[in-house]
């Protein structure tokens, strides 16, 4: 391999303290309910697009529709989605691995 | 002066600017990090924007348009898939794999696994993905040969394609990733003006009142006496005729837009081309609101088109509707200019079009050349024997290897609608790729069985639905007309194929007792904290 060989157990003994079990589940806890609930609501407009026509044709102001304004919600909440991780990144993970990187690096130099 | 003149004046400015910047940054690509990924220096900022411009491709701005342009909502939804799948390569890989890989997809694999057999996996399905992601941006080129440079010849168009073909390849073997990340760049910024333009001038035709652009654009171009239809969904995917089959259909098209983004392989590349994985996370944020701002202009773009220009018009310009952008560029330009006015802004958005493919295309042909020289040839061939610059010298002949099977490939080039191959080549990636990239950045026990039936279960499934689908035999618009060989009934292969990729990689993992704990926890700490992550390099 042309990447830096470490001592991997230096890698096991990071993995299994307490700070990186910590940071895996940060991580974990907001990413994964989060890519579960936005596929959801996607899903649930391609399904709406599919099944409830009628519905999505529901006329608002003027000709703008149900369907338009669903779509563009979906624009929102991506925009949304985005902007919440980076700020959950940067509050509660990025100050954590900072810290775990810095622990490796000293002690595999 | 013609438009056609204009337009090829401007292209050629471009292809001059970029030209320069390929040789000052060939002068720069010294390492084979310079060559991949740009010598990792790129500011968050930066490679948003061309990821894009990377994204942004024919198939965005052309085929979306016409989509909308001809179905209206239904084109919608092509948009939003897009767009929604950027929170997957955003909260799930992005970071990850900026943080345990080095130039390709493969290296973040082949990691924990034994490498020659995840490699040559690998290396196969990016080589594919690629190449039928190639296909439909040069049947967007072939599209546009016609319109704007008036060139109607067979002949014509040929050469065209093949000056396009040489062009892309002078960038990608001697500019690197360097040279065509600063294509990229220039042209989303160009692209984003030129769409915001015609945006503007559409919207102030009406009023800024985005309701009468609709209610114009279903009266010109909706089916007759029902011209309400042309706002709701239910003109092209799942209309009443298709029956449940088309309403699938409609749900394995969904499927393949958000899962695929984040296996495509020139896209996953743009994360080692910044120096931190936080500056890979900058860049996806910029990328999402370049590519989200750029959606909302082609809505305008698209219903603009089917108001001004009207459908039949679009549908002689080019039966799958690819044509409508630019048609629109001209009608509105000459009702608020004149006919010069007209011209100009024909010119000016035909010159971004072919900018676009040019780009895109080398984008796509870096990618695969970069897999086939460092996963299959330094790796699998020559078993890591080979030294930075054989594989340099081998990413350059590649280079030019696909850029030619390009070139022949998109003579075939069909009339196709052109967002609907790269669906296509969204349901391939997503079904080959994805599943092998989720499992090994996040399942403890993959292995390498599992990767390898992960990506060539996804990847076959794929490919053989797509052969024995109404596109390629059967259906109104295949390519064989004269043959019917079809059952399976779905254009899209995706909701089938994704879910037999997850699978494959499943069953595979679980029945090999293969496990290596030491470096799985290795590639846990060093995605999560950046340990050892590949250094950007200092000239």
């Amino acid at each position: 391999m042309s990447t830096q060989e470490h001592d991997a157990s230096v890698y096991e003994q990071v993995q299994g303290s307490a700070e990186f079990q910590d940071l895996k589940r940060r991580f974990r806890r907001w990413t994964f309910p989060m890519t579960v609930a936005f596929l959801a609501w996607y899903l649930l407009y391609v399904v709406l697009s599919g099944w409830a026509r009628d519905f999505m044709g529901i006329k608002l102001w003027g000709d703008i529709n149900v369907g338009l304004v669903l779509g563009l919600l979906q624009f929102v909440s991506t925009f949304l989605i985005a902007w919440a991780y980076s700020r959950h990144a940067e509050k509660s993970l990025d100050p954590i691995a900072d810290k775990l990187r810095h622990e490796v690096e000293e002690k595999t130099k | 002066m013609s438009s056609t003149t204009l337009g090829m004046i401007l292209f050629l400015t471009f292809v001059a600017a970029t030209l320069g910047i390929t040789v000052w940054a060939s002068r720069q690509t010294k390492t084979a990090a310079d060559y991949y990924a740009g010598g990792r220096s790129f500011s968050g900022a930066q490679n948003g924007l061309a990821i894009g411009g990377d994204y942004m491709s024919a198939a965005s701005f052309l085929g979306i348009a016409g989509i909308i342009a001809l179905s209206g909502y239904d084109g919608f939804l092509y948009s939003i898939g897009f767009l929604v799948a950027w929170l997957v390569a955003l909260l799930l890989v992005a970071e990850l794999m900026r943080n345990s890989g080095k130039f390709t997809m493969a290296d973040v694999l082949a990691f924990r696994m034994s490498p020659r057999p995840v490699r040559t996996a690998a290396g196969v399905s990016t080589i594919v993905v690629s190449i039928f992601y190639l296909l439909a941006q040069m049947v967007g080129a072939g599209a546009l040969v016609g319109l704007l440079l008036g060139i109607e010849s067979e002949a014509g168009k040929l050469w065209t394609i093949i000056g396009v073909g040489a062009l892309m390849i002078v960038y990608v073997v001697f500019g690197g990733m360097k040279g065509t990340t600063w294509v990229q760049i220039v042209k989303a910024v160009l692209l984003m003006t030129g769409a915001a333009l015609v945006t503007l001038l559409v919207l102030g035709k009406f009023g800024f009142n985005l309701s009468a652009l609709l209610s114009q654009a279903a009266t010109t171009s909706g089916p007759s006496g029902n011209s309400g239809s042309f706002l709701v969904p239910g003109l092209k995917y799942g209309t009443e005729a298709q029956g449940l089959a088309g309403k699938i259909d409609l749900i394995s098209l969904g499927l393949a837009l958000v899962l695929g983004t984040a296996g495509l392989p020139h896209i996953l590349i743009r994360f080692y081309t910044v120096p931190t994985a936080k500056d890979a996370r900058k860049s996806v944020l910029w990328g999402i609101g370049i590519i989200g701002a750029f959606y909302l202009l082609t809505l305008v773009l698209g219903f603009g088109a089917a108001a001004l220009v009207g459908r039949e018009e679009i549908v002689a310009g080019d039966p799958g509707g690819n044509t409508a952008a630019p048609l629109l560029a001209l009608r509105i330009g000459e009702e608020i200019f004149g006919p010069v006015g007209g011209t100009i802004l024909l010119a000016f958005i035909g010159a971004v079009a072919f900018a676009t493919i040019l780009a895109v295309v080398a984008g796509l042909t870096l990618a695969s050349s970069s897999s086939f020289a460092h996963d299959l040839y330094a790796h699998v061939f020559r078993r890591g024997q080979a030294s930075e610059r054989q594989e340099v010298v081998v990413a350059r002949i590649s280079a030019l290897v696909i850029g030619a099977i390009a070139i022949g490939l998109s003579i075939l080039a069909q009339s196709q609608n052109v967002a609907f191959l790269v669906a296509l080549a969204f349901a391939v990636a997503a079904s080959g790729n994805l599943p092998a990239i989720l499992y090994s950045l996040f399942w403890k026990r993959f292995n390498t069985t599992g990767a390898v039936s992960a990506i060539y279960g996804g990847l076959l499934s794929a490919l053989v639905l797509v052969i024995f689908s109404p596109v390629v035999s059967g259906g109104p618009a295949a390519l064989f007309k004269d043959s019917d060989f079809s059952w399976f009934p779905l254009s899209n292969p995706g909701i089938i194929s994704i879910p037999l990729g997850f699978l494959c990689g499943w069953l595979g993992t679980i029945m090999s007792k293969e496990y290596n704990a030491a470096k799985y926890a290795e590639i846990e700490v060093r995605s999560l904290t950046g340990v050892g992550s590949e250094k950007a390099v200092k000239h």
